[in-house]
């Protein structure tokens, strides 16, 4: 087994999502928000797509959110996912969506509309991902 | 709406090669083996080709793809592209190749697509070609494979509407029994709700049986104006209507996991046709997984959206049925060899609406509605075929 099969897909590091990332790192998930429209966006652009401003902000948002649809994933898309895993789009309470892994119970125990919440796991020394679990 | 399109191109020849397990044989000497083919069965020359449309091979990407071919061939083109919209790539193609012959750009345009997905790539390595359709930053590091991406969309109607798992394997059933009847075909033995609800689950509700196969193989069609067709040997093909629409390329920024943008691509093809979906005698619906063609039947007209899975449990895409659709086997039965999926589905409508389709004809065949996406659901082409240009 190469090594390249232990790796799981790592993002690369852009300037524009950099404070994203470092969010997870201190245990926050943060998102751009437009002080134009007042609304949330996800994932981070250099312009609002809803009203084209350009004075976008991080902030920390609940780390509140509903599954919009999940699935289990039987089969890793390499050695160095374990399946099963869930794969879930998550609606945040700020109106963003965004994929994420749904974690802390079986699998076969998550539904479109459960209630979860953020929390954060490392895959390496850099990197710390935002996953969530069932309230 | 422009309706300058309408009936005014038509599509003389259609071939497909071989399709499953072709190993030795490279996408480029697919290509050029079955352009030839389709040319000949056109009654044309290679010199009288001036218009050439490609799509790129995963297993042999070229930086230059329509190029490469036209320099194979030794044809000499006026209008040449490679076009790359995943599962979408062939009918984006043909809406751009009518517009060029309506507006002179070319005349007689080949349009050929081949991958080698089974023999030229291991099978991690198709798993990640086509997975890296998603976000690379917010996406891919969660490990989504193709199957799971459409997976979200199934769960996401299930939800809304009480879809069932039996009622997706009802799809997966029609369609093989379509493809039993295509000598062609890469899968041919019947299967039952029961064999597709017993199958491996790949990423929940999507069992093995629900997901289109990999395979080899390649199609071409050639294309010219409605005048030049009638001279040549066999009946013209009309395009009536094209129609796209195009909502998101990732799944976590879709509009709706439920609509998809094939509404807008069947409107706007209906549109320019002057023929509604009740009009159509078939239909060959984009069959990548069983839930794509549940929400295209809804999203193109042909039944109430969330009625999706009881008008397919109803037997109506069956041979025989109200509406047949993916008569020659789809993606799911036939063959999936990547990008150039959807052109067996368009040479298949050539071959029903000049009545040649032999033991799977549909019955007087006069109107047909094809539709390819790519993506996630994202890009979507819907196009409408007659016999007639009138």
């Amino acid at each position: 087994m190469s090594n390249a099969e232990l790796t799981k897909i790592l993002p690369p590091d852009t300037e524009l999502s950099r404070p994203f990332w470092e969010g997870c790192r201190a245990n926050k998930l943060r998102m751009q928000h437009c002080s134009g429209c007042d609304r949330f966006q996800f994932y981070p652009r250099i312009i609002c797509s809803h009203c084209e401003s350009d004075a976008l902000s991080w902030r920390t948002v609940s780390g509140l959110g509903h599954v919009a649809s999940f699935t289990i994933v039987r089969r890793g898309i390499s050695r160095a996912y374990e399946a099963p895993y869930t794969v879930a789009l998550i609606d945040l309470e700020e109106g963003p969506r965004m994929m994420s892994s749904v974690v802390g119970c079986e699998p076969e125990h998550v539904a479109v509309g459960d209630a979860v919440e953020v929390q954060f796991e490392a895959w390496n020394d850099d990197l710390i991902l935002p996953v969530f679990c069932k309230r | 709406m422009s309706h300058k399109l309408r009936g005014k191109v038509a599509i003389v020849g259609a071939a497909d090669t071989e399709v499953g397990v072709l190993p030795g044989r490279t996408p480029m000497e697919l290509c050029v083996e079955v352009a030839l083919k389709a040319i000949a069965d056109a009654g044309l020359k290679k010199s009288d080709v001036d218009g050439l449309l490609t799509c790129n091979s995963m297993a042999q990407p070229l930086m230059y793809h329509a190029e490469s071919m036209a320099e194979y061939l030794q044809i000499f083109p006026r209008y040449c592209m490679a076009v790359g919209a995943g599962g979408g790539t062939t009918f984006t193609a043909i809406h751009h190749a009518a517009s060029a012959i309506a507006t002179g750009m070319a005349d007689v345009i080949v349009i050929a697509m081949a991958d080698s997905m089974r023999s030229g790539l291991s099978r991690e390595q198709a798993l990640q070609v086509q997975a890296s359709t998603g976000h690379p930053e917010f996406e891919q590091p969660y490990g989504p494979t193709v199957p799971a991406y459409y997976a979200l969309i199934a769960q996401a109607h299930m939800a809304e509407f009480g879809t069932t798992q039996e009622q997706l394997a009802a799809i997966a059933v029609s369609t093989r029994a379509h493809a039993a009847r295509n000598p062609a075909a890469q899968m041919r033995d019947l299967i039952t709700v029961e064999d597709v609800m017993t199958s491996r689950m790949i990423a929940d509700p999507l069992h093995l049986l629900d997901c289109s196969l990999v395979s080899d193989g390649g199609s071409a069609i050639v294309m010219c104006s409605a005048e030049r067709a009638a001279d040549l040997p066999h009946d013209p093909v009309y395009i009536m209507g094209a129609g796209e629409g195009h909502s998101h390329e990732h799944i976590s920024a879709a509009r709706s996991l439920t609509t998809s943008a094939a509404k807008e691509a069947g409107q706007r093809a209906y549109a320019m046709s002057g023929l509604q979906s009740s009009d159509m005698d078939f239909a060959q619906l984009y069959d990548c997984f069983t839930p794509t063609v549940l929400v295209e039947l809804e999203d193109l007209g042909f039944c109430a959206k969330g009625e999706g899975g009881a008008f397919v449990e109803s037997g109506a895409l069956s041979p025989n049925g109200a509406l047949p659709v993916n008569t020659h086997g789809g993606l799911l039965s036939h063959s999936h060899p990547g990008n150039p999926g959807s052109m067996f589905a368009l040479t298949e409508s050539v071959w029903q609406l000049r009545h040649a389709a032999g033991e799977r004809q549909v019955p007087n065949a006069r109107h047909g509605l094809v539709h390819a996406q790519g993506g996630i659901m994202s890009s979507h082409t819907a196009l409408v075929l007659s016999r007639e240009a009138t």
